[in-house]
């Protein structure tokens, strides 16, 4: 199975970002001042270029870099999301950058350099590829968060980020040692076999290690109980940086999850069927009952994040090729959702300075009826109202868990949903019922607005559209299955 | 015309008008006016292609007509499919009549965000058509929970002053009522494989699922009819509801109750239905009884023809459960009558309130002075909704009530007191809003009906007596689909008797 270390077609992608991202580093260097304007639309396209050619490239699967490095539907469904998502993060962060004077141009550079460990990430075949990809993105995460060095609460929320982030590395590593020590092999395919085989003697030390490995994943991905930095990292961060941790990164741990426990691991599927059961549970819950105390806006999308994931868990928790299906049109969906609303959050701008407060967006609609009618599409869509996409989302995992025979975790996370409904209502209501604060800063930046409306076309066409999505994924989720 | 696919246009022709209206760009007044008439134009055209569904029906046929079927998600067997039978046949045009009448009655009396008013009743017609065409259990949910978003916006935007709390109330509500629907829908779909309305209601669903499917069911349906105890959305919903929003809330959304429970659990659920029949008419009974009592010391008219509302529910949720055809079809034609009548008493309501800007019933008296044609319409629909024979109220009464007899008269004794309350709590409130002497200085200068007030009571007096002098007309083509319906509940019956 293994192909020669000099065969880079899989990573192809990967290569050229690569390349990619170090000339834009020479060419920043040597702009200095203005670097960040001319980096940053280079960088969205050179991600979109990428995630262009993934989609057209072959999609069987295949192995480089001594079997380390897989590229296959699976990857590529998620590449490509990933790279459309961090486009579209650093798209919106430019004006941000600006008005707040960091405008470096590092900041597209270091989103792009994350996107290359996030597509290691999803690519990777064995617990080595898993940590570098990992590390790569966590890396370029850290320094983002702690971007704005001028202010408390973005060093704040660097530090905590880098701390959290280092003790849970800690874990996953430990967990990988473990897993190692006691099978012999890092190699997911040896993995698998080995766990299989119903004769080969396995120490349940392997077993621990699992565990671990699956707490150092959920850290990542801020479900509870590893949750508790998304708040204030989300609050802390610039607003861009959130945009962008909110989104494709959580798609690649939650691609990094799917991929550890449904390959190698899948043969324990009653092992770590019961922690993704509680964490999807907690989560759901915890989101949707922390989230109705919220006045920050971005805090409040950290709690609808922490929900967000646990509804996607039920998906994996039923352990079916049609549960990681659901999965991964509710992540891709989940994305477009994310990157719509920080979009939003970026357009509250008023005298110039940038506000957070969800009592700003009072009588939004009176004022830019535009933003008001995407944020409410947004919206409702989180809230999994049909036609919009969020409901999709939904109904594919729920349907997932339900023919699995967890029918009880749907009804959990049905209700939670209906609690968390209050929330996303609460901005609606505060958009188009309340009396008018002073408006919002004029006019709308055009990426912020292309952005913020693109995601609520796509989220209000999902309705006709859900069959392309869905077969996508579900060519991707049979892709680590065997 | 048969070739055309009359209910897709008939369900997505008000959302083009929406579209429409989103775009109209120009002068406050311009906009205005452009929105109202689109609205009218497309609502208006609406309701005459709905009618063309009335006259291409076959009356004989038992079956879905004008059946349309397209892939949706193939992956999942899941369709967009549509079509209408005896039993959904005739909520099409109700819906689309309503909307009309909704915008032609906020012609004068809505003046802030005019465009946005339009473009969420436009919404809300395509939805609630939708729904009632949809033969598949998604495309329905679809249909059924995105009702909840126009709504809510129309609540919370043109209410009254405690319409946030309103709003809030009514979504949640609803909505956790029918994610349990869902959860239904997904657990049937895993155990027959399919989705689809018509190939369900002859599938068989084992006895021992079935009572969960139908609790299921029931936590969204009861919650939509109301039902008593779970009415207490309603009364809230409607008084801080602006007037249109309350002749679609009472006239159509109040109905997916009992709709749901005619298309979904009876056929689909018929051993559980039957186990269940005793509950629901314990519970319609209480609804019938309490909460006519309640009706009748409200102080604020809209809450009164809330409350009368729960009471008349209750019919409709009995003659649904009734094991023979009068009973089911009473409670379609009541489901009609309720649509027609209720919605004409909330509009009677919102022209004094327009003028007053006060619901209390206190503070009105003597209107019959200044208001002729006003207490004539009144008095009709007062009429109506007691249940006077020569109106509709008095059909889907009759029949409900004559079709559960057969099986229990205690049943028929209560529900028959609901008429007896109701016409107490009814007459007087006309009593203290029409007659006596006028007292306050702003009812002497009260004006009586506007020409767009009239046209929208004249198509409701009309169906009001043509369905209750002619009822037949109705119920004939009900008949073959209520046949069908009594006739699955039944063979499922036998089945499972002759399988002990």
């Amino acid at each position: 199975m293994t192909t020669p270390l000099l065969d880079l077609t899989p990573a192809l992608p990967e290569l050229l970002l690569l390349i990619a991202g170090l000339i834009f580093l020479v060419v920043g260097v040597f702009r200095e001042h203005d670097g960040v304007r001319l980096i940053s639309p280079l960088s969205a396209m050179a991600l979109l270029i990428v995630a262009a050619i993934v989609l057209a490239s072959d999609k069987t699967a295949a192995d480089t870099f001594g079997g380390h490095f897989r590229m296959d539907a699976f990857a590529a469904y998620l590449k490509v999301l990933i790279f459309v998502g961090v486009a579209g993060a650093i798209l919106v962060a430019q004006n941000y950058l600006e008005d707040e004077r960091i405008a470096r141009f590092e900041f597209p550079l270091l989103g792009l350099f994350g996107a290359l460990g996030m597509s290691m990430m999803v690519s990777s075949n064995s617990f080595l590829g898993l940590y570098m990809g990992l590390e790569l993105q966590s890396l370029a995460v850290y320094v983002l968060a702690a971007s704005h060095r001028d202010t408390l609460r973005s060093t704040e929320a660097g530090l905590k980020y880098f701390v959290l982030g280092a003790l849970a590395s800690g874990l996953l590593l430990y967990g990988i040692s473990l897993v190692y020590g006691f099978t012999g092999t890092v190699m997911f395919d040896q993995l698998g076999d080995l766990l299989r085989d119903e004769n080969a003697f396995l120490s349940k030390g392997a077993l621990v290690g699992l565990v671990f490995i699956a707490a150092g994943i959920c850290f990542k991905l801020g479900v509870v109980p590893f949750h508790m930095w998304t708040p204030d990292v989300y609050e802390g961060a610039p607003t861009p940086v959130s945009a962008y941790i909110a989104s494709a990164p959580k798609l690649a741990a939650m691609g990094l999850l799917l991929r550890v426990l449904i390959d190698p691991f899948g043969a324990w599927v009653d092992q770590w069927q019961q922690i993704i059961v509680f964490v999807s549970v907690a989560s759901m819950l915890l989101g949707a009952f922390a989230a109705i105390m919220q006045t920050n806006f971005k805090r409040l999308m950290a709690y609808s994040g922490i929900a967000n994931i646990g509804y996607a868990l039920v998906g994996l928790a039923a352990g079916t090729q049609q549960g990681v299906n659901g999965v991964l049109v509710f992540m891709a969906i989940y994305m477009v959702m994310t990157l719509g609303t920080f979009a939003c959050i970026l357009a509250m701008r008023r005298a110039g300075t940038y506000v957070e407060e969800i009592d700003q967006l009072a009588g939004l609609s009176r004022r830019q009826p535009m933003l008001a009618s995407i944020l409410t599409i947004l919206m409702f869509s989180l809230a999994g109202i049909p036609p919009l996409a969020g409901f999709f989302g939904k109904f594919y995992v729920f349907k997932a868990a339900v023919d699995a025979g967890f029918v009880s975790l749907a009804v959990i996370g049905l209700l939670s949903s209906v609690v968390g409904a209050f929330y996303y209502l609460r901005i609606v209501k505060l958009v188009w019922f309340d009396q008018p604060a002073e408006p919002f800063d004029l006019p709308l930046r055009p990426s912020i607005g292309a952005v913020a409306g693109v995601s609520a076309i796509l989220l209000v066409v999902a309705v006709l559209a859900i069959n392309p999505l869905f077969a996508s994924a579900e060519a991707a989720a049979s892709a680590i299955f065997r | 015309m048969s070739d055309w696919p009359l209910l897709s246009l008939v369900t997505f022709l008000p959302l083009l008008g929406a579209a429409i209206i989103l775009v109209i760009r120009g002068d406050n007044d311009v906009v205005i006016r452009n929105a109202r008439s689109v609205a009218l134009w497309t609502s208006g055209v609406t309701f005459l292609l709905s009618l063309f569904l009335i006259a291409g029906f076959d009356p004989d046929q038992p079956g879905f007509q004008f059946v349309e079927r397209a892939d949706w998600m193939p992956g999942l067997g899941i369709q967009y499919h549509m079509g209408i039978d005896g039993i959904s046949l005739w909520f099409v045009p109700l819906s689309a009549l309503l909307t009309i009448l909704c915008v032609v009655s906020s012609w004068y009396s809505v003046e802030h965000r005019v465009k946005e008013y339009m473009v969420a009743f436009l919404v809300m017609d395509s939805l609630m058509i939708g729904v009632f065409c949809a033969l598949d259990m998604v495309l329905f949910y679809v249909f059924f929970e995105a009702i909840l978003i126009p709504m809510y916006l129309i609540i919370g935007i043109w209410g009254g002053p405690r319409r946030i709390y309103a709003s809030f109330k009514f979504f949640l509500y609803t909505l956790a009522g029918s994610v349990l629907f869902l959860i239904a829908v997904l657990a049937i779909y895993l155990n027959t494989g399919t989705t689809d309305i018509a190939v369900l209601q002859t599938a068989q669903i084992p006895e021992s699922l079935q009572y969960w499917l139908w609790l299921a069911m029931f936590a969204s349906f009861a919650v939509k009819v109301p039902m008593w105890p779970f009415h207490t959305w309603l009364p809230d919903a409607h008084v801080e509801a602006p007037t249109g929003g309350s002749v679609l809330l009472a006239g159509v959304l109040l109905k997916l109750g009992g709709y749901g429970f005619l298309r979904f659990s009876v056929p689909m659920l018929p051993e559980a239905s039957e186990y269940f029949t005793p509950f629901i008419f314990t519970l319609s009974a209480v609804a019938v009884v309490y909460t006519s009592l309640v009706a009748l010391v409200q102080q604020d008219m809209k809450k009164l023809i809330a409350y009368s509302s729960v009471a008349h529910m209750g019919l409709v949720t009995i003659g649904c459960f009734t094991p023979n055809a009068l009973g089911i079809q009473g409670s379609i034609v009541q489901m009609l009558s309720h649509g027609v009548v209720s919605a004409a008493l909330f509009m009677v309501v919102g022209v004094v309130y327009d003028r007053i800007h006060s619901r209390e019933i206190s503070r009105y008296g003597g209107l019959a002075e200044r208001m002729p044609v006003y207490a004539v319409i009144f008095l009709f629909f007062t009429m109506a909704s007691i249940g006077l024979p020569g109106t509709s109220g008095f059909i889907g009464e009759i029949m409900v009530i004559a079709g559960v007899f057969q099986m229990n008269s205690w049943v028929a004794a209560l529900a028959a007191t609901g008429m007896i309350l109701g016409a107490g709590y009814m007459l007087w409130l006309y009593r203290r809003v029409v007659f006596g002497k006028i007292t306050r200085d702003d009812l002497k200068s009260i004006k009586d009906l506007r020409w767009n007030e009239m046209v929208a009571f004249a198509p409701l007096v009309f169906l009001a007596i043509w369905l209750g002098i002619y009822p037949s007309f109705f119920t004939r083509p009900m008949e073959p689909a209520v046949a069908q319906l009594l006739q699955q509940a039944q063979t499922v019956d036998t089945a499972a008797v002759a399988g002990e």
